[in-house]
């Protein structure tokens, strides 16, 4: 028998199905349904009323506020009153209300599992991939029938294997890598699974791993996978959610003679800090190709880039100088268990006395619809995932996208620079 | 006979229904559709009008409002060289039609157009050629002569009860 990849191994249990391969149309059942106050509850109620049925599986579904926190206006107070209400209602015990966005706060808890087949009602859910699951975004009418019925259809993917050998320069991220793949494989690679694999991944930390699995999205993929291993467990059972079944876990990575779509093949030690120009992040160039762009705003936020580990970046090239005259900085810590460390390791003390201002933990500005948002003709530089034309404000607004390292270099020149001088002391 | 709106690769879900208004009610939201790149859309698309578009349409964010957006303003198809995987999905969840196109630099904006999208059949009008185009598959296409994937499970779950 020809080998398999993970995505169809996983794909395979969810759909009871042991033989099938990419291109099959199976039916799959979901083993975690999550959703944000934006694309949850408030879209879904309606629909749910209007077949008259329950969620198929309260314990299966999680809920997460984390677009319109904490509540600007009366409308946006509504929308996380509904997915209060909704929580309560339909018995949703895995609430999570302002604490954080919902990408970092489900594995926060432990509630991502290797091997899960995870819908998601947002685009950012291959996030989760990072643990060895299949985890793809949907939109709130696929996301309500799910809720409904515990399952939904697909077309197996194929998957495209990325490979990285090597390990990194100094200042050079797991972003860096995504923002390059954007640009050497573009965005349009739907209907497709990417694997990531190799000694550099294999090295990396989960947070970098999600990294990496974060912005499959970006690739245009239906989710991005790496194998589960050792570090996907120890991280796990630091979160009091031990994986059970280790040797099955395994058991999931792809096979030696799997098929897969593409095979490509990268040396970290070849990359350097890369930067996205407006208005895609497949418009990407290497830092130190870019002149003198001067900046108003620098914001590190977002499922992508507020973990613990990314405000340590900006804390590592901001200790010792101040965000540059006329720039502001804006931190959104993905969580609040971000913002607590942060907080208990001196992080937050270097950002602020580099006059950083603290922002709630949430979506905030990368989607345009919390604080931070940009004018006509303002320059941003933004650790998020996305610079499409005004979606963090004003359609006449230019958003730049790099690293942690990138960003807090940036608020620091005032204009976006390489961040490999400011981390060795010769900037 | 509809007109054909055209636009380029990659309009992603933040041209189709911006960020920072998605608080507004969907009618109103569908007000702002396209506006960043095409400031007339909302205000002369008419019923049974459709887009066309280059590469990667939809890509972006999971928000179903792109689609709706669309759809309220009487859009009846979307041809494009390709989808993004959600956009895709939420078009043919809505009803929306939604067909791989890959012949769309032969659309100019504008030029007269009759599609009928039950049998897969384009005609441009304006330069005289006609198209057949690549079927919606069938397990989609039923959603879609359902009206749409709440009303196609409604369906199912009346029949599962009876």
């Amino acid at each position: 028998m020809v080998g398999r990849t993970l995505v169809e191994k996983v794909i395979a249990k969810a759909a009871g199905l042991p033989a099938l391969r990419a291109g099959h149309l199976v039916t799959a059942k979901v083993d975690l349904a999550f959703a944000h106050d934006s694309s949850g509850p408030r879209r879904w109620r309606p629909l749910l009323e209007e077949l008259g049925v329950g969620l198929w599986d309260p314990a299966k579904v999680a809920i997460v506020s984390d677009h319109y926190v904490p509540a600007v206006d009366a409308e946006s107070a509504a929308i996380l009153k509904t997915t209060r209400d909704f929580a309560r209602d339909y018995g949703v015990s895995n609430f999570f209300d302002m604490v954080g966005i919902c990408h970092l706060v489900l594995p926060e808890h432990g509630l991502i599992r290797p091997g899960a087949f995870i819908a998601g009602g947002d685009s950012h859910t291959p996030t989760a991939g990072a643990f060895g699951a299949y985890a793809a975004g949907y939109g709130a009418t696929d996301m309500a029938a799910i809720a409904a019925t515990g399952e939904t259809w697909l077309a197996v993917p194929e998957t495209i294997r990325v490979e990285w050998t090597g390990a990194f320069q100094p200042g050079v991220t797991a972003k860096d890598v995504m923002l390059f793949l954007c640009r050497e494989l573009g965005m349009d690679n739907a209907f497709k699974a990417v694997e990531f694999a190799g000694p550099l991944v294999e090295a990396m930390p989960m947070a970098e791993r999600m990294v990496l699995a974060n912005m499959a999205a970006e690739l245009g993929a239906e989710t991005g996978v790496v194998a589960p291993d050792a570090v996907t467990f120890a991280y796990l059972a630091a979160r009091g959610a031990p994986v059970e079944d280790e040797a099955g876990a395994l058991a999931l990575h792809s096979d030696a003679d799997a098929i897969y779509a593409t095979v490509h093949r990268f040396d970290a030690a070849d990359l350097v800090p890369q930067i996205a120009a407006p208005h895609s992040p497949a418009n990407t160039r290497d830092a130190t190709e870019f002149g003198e762009v001067r900046i108003d705003q620098a914001y590190i936020g977002a499922c992508v880039g507020a973990k613990i580990e990314d405000l340590r970046m900006a804390a590592d090239v901001l200790k010792g100088r101040r965000v540059a005259p006329g720039v502001r900085l804006l931190v959104a810590p993905g969580s609040a268990r971000t913002a607590e460390l942060a907080a208990r390791e001196g992080v937050m003390e270097t950002l602020l006395a580099a006059g950083a201002v603290l922002m709630p933990s949430g979506c905030g500005a990368c989607a345009g619809m919390g604080a931070g948002i940009l004018a006509e003709g303002e320059t941003c530089i933004s650790s998020t995932n996305r610079n499409f034309q005004g979606r963090m404000g004003h359609a006449g607004a230019n958003v730049y996208l790099g690293s942690p390292y990138a960003v807090a270099a940036a608020a620091a020149a005032g204009h976006i620079v390489d961040p490999r001088p400011f981390l060795t002391g010769a900037a | 006979m509809s007109r054909a709106f055209v636009f380029g690769d990659a309009v992603d879900t933040d041209l189709l229904a911006p960020g920072n208004l998605m608080k507004l009610p969907p009618a109103e939201l569908a007000q702002h559709c396209l506006r960043a790149i095409a400031p007339d859309f909302a205000s002369t698309v008419q019923p049974g009008d459709v887009v066309f578009a280059g590469a990667n349409f939809g890509l972006g964010s999971s928000r179903e409002q792109a689609a709706v957006s669309l759809r309220l303003l009487g859009v009846s198809a979307v041809l494009a060289t390709s989808f993004a995987r959600i956009f895709y999905r939420n078009a043919i969840n809505l009803g929306l039609p939604a067909f791989v196109f890959p012949q769309v630099g032969e659309v100019s904006d504008g030029d007269r157009i009759q599609l009928d999208p039950v049998a897969g059949r384009l005609e441009n009008i304006t330069t005289g050629k006609t198209y057949t185009l690549t079927p919606i598959p069938p397990h989609l296409m039923a959603m879609i002569d359902d009206g749409g994937l709440i009303t196609h499970l409604k369906r199912r779950l009346k029949g599962a009860a009876a």
